[in-house]
């Protein structure tokens, strides 16, 4: 038999140990990631350019390199100024755990941006006028048109962001942490059997996107209800 | 600035984009061949091009890569010994990368150009075969330049994804920028300075990609009709 699956039966809480880390990483990255893209989301639909500026050129940076690039610029990369080394920020900025979260939530906050700024850009231009019509002030408009429609219709857009963001995480990895790559990567060195670890892994993200999959259908099911096509 | 460092950067920024060049081939050829499948009457193969657009794209960059690189590697050699060849066999990490990212593109790129063709209106090809075209002629006359037209956006997308993930195949040894970068932020201690070089030159290479496929999307745009707002 070539393939040889014993060791990685013994080693599965390994990897089970790896699916908390990676669940993990992208619960908080993408919390913070969300809640950051919110505000650069409404900086990105601003007619002034002195709002939309900023924001427009964060997100075009973040997309235009590479989540790797962006990791060992922050893991590595910050360790090179004194002045963050003698910081009281330093015991954050020497873990991984908190690297590669900061890296991945800057990452998602700029896709999710543009994400929500292109579903706040359409809202049918009738809704907005019936609001002004109502009287609503602009933060209330925002509150009770605006961000709850445009949310909503961005929920399909954000789940392959979030699908995005679980494939990403496995970029910790290659900063020491024990995510399911991590426990992949540690189980091909020691017993010397790549295939089978990897081949591994894949499954258990192969299995956390169909859940993922999942919930987000469900989501959609309960919030966009009122887009799905009429039943017969 | 960069110490002396900067040609050996320019050098692997060179094999970066020929490992994106050379891969978004192969994953072009794997893309319209998944495609294919999967828009075939036949089940078998439209069962077949779905599970490797399903498998691939659920699977991270990451992981494929590795599995393919060091997981390939190990495969072909506990086969070739029982196809008699004893020696062990080295895969060049340039090869190993092109078909590692050709072929998890490819399985993007077929969604891209499935959903391409099938934008197409029927009427179309209709109209062709009533003008008593064969069927090759029908599919590189008119199915292909207008489903070109409707993949472009996708397909940028995935240039510029592809151009980023290049980055990864540094993990396993090719010696691109990225590689280059860290050899030299470990060399100087430094690691600031190259990082941000090596973002610098793929932002570049990501605005120019834009500007280049923006201009190449009003060329097959032409004559097509947009709706004013």
């Amino acid at each position: 038999m070539i393939f040889d699956y014993q060791m990685i039966w013994e080693n599965l809480p390994l990897y089970w140990g790896g699916v908390l880390v990676t669940l993990k990483i992208l619960l908080i990255s993408l919390a913070f990631g969300l809640s950051l893209a919110l505000p650069l989301a409404l900086m990105r639909v601003s007619k002034s350019p002195w709002v939309n500026f900023p924001a427009w050129l964060y997100t075009y940076v973040i997309r235009g390199t590479p989540m790797l690039v962006q990791l060992f610029l922050i893991y590595y990369g910050l360790a090179q100024f004194e002045f963050i080394r003698d910081s009281f920020m330093w015991p954050y900025f020497s873990s991984a755990t908190f690297c590669a979260c900061l890296a991945f939530a800057i990452n998602t906050s700029a896709y999710t941006a543009e994400i929500l700024a292109g579903s706040l850009k359409a809202t049918p231009p009738g809704e907005i006028e019936a609001a002004k019509a109502m009287g609503m002030s602009r933060s209330k408009l925002y509150r009770r048109i605006l961000l709850p429609s445009a949310l909503r219709r961005a929920l399909p857009q954000y789940s392959n962001e979030v699908i995005m963001m679980l494939h990403t995480t496995s970029l910790a990895s290659i900063v020491t942490l024990i995510d399911i790559t991590g426990a992949a990567r540690t189980v091909s060195a020691q017993y010397y059997m790549p295939f089978e670890a990897f081949i591994t892994a894949g499954l258990f993200y192969l299995a956390l996107t169909f859940i993922l999959v999942r919930l987000f259908k469900l989501a959609e099911r309960r919030w966009l209800a009122y887009m799905a096509p009429r039943k017969a | 600035m960069l110490q002396g460092y900067g040609s050996t950067i320019l050098d692997g920024a060179w094999l970066t984009l020929l490992l994106a060049l050379t891969s978004m081939a192969v994953a072009i050829f794997l893309g319209l061949l998944g495609a294919a499948f999967r828009l075939s009457p036949i089940r078998w193969l439209a069962a077949l091009g779905d599970t490797y657009a399903t498998v691939i794209r659920g699977i991270p960059d990451l992981v494929l890569i590795l599995l393919i690189f060091y997981g390939g590697q190990d495969m072909v050699n506990r086969i070739a010994p029982m196809i008699g060849y004893d020696d062990y066999i080295d895969i060049n990490p340039f090869v190993a990368g092109v078909f590692t990212m050709g072929f998890i593109f490819g399985a993007y790129l077929s969604e891209t150009f499935r959903g391409a063709f099938m934008a197409i209106p029927k009427g179309q090809a209709e109209a062709g075969a009533a003008y008593g075209m064969s069927a090759m002629q029908v599919f590189f006359r008119i199915l292909v330049p207008q489903m070109i037209r409707f993949a472009i956006p996708g397909f940028t997308n995935n240039w510029l994804v592809l151009t980023k993930a290049t980055a990864l195949i540094s993990v396993v040894g090719l010696q691109d920028m990225m590689f280059k970068a860290k050899s030299a932020a470990d060399a100087t201690r430094e690691p600031f300075t190259f990082y941000l070089a090596v973002a610098g030159l793929y932002l570049v290479l990501t605005s120019v990609s834009l500007l280049a496929l923006r201009f190449l999307e009003k060329r097959y745009s032409v004559g097509a009709k947009v709706a004013d707002l």
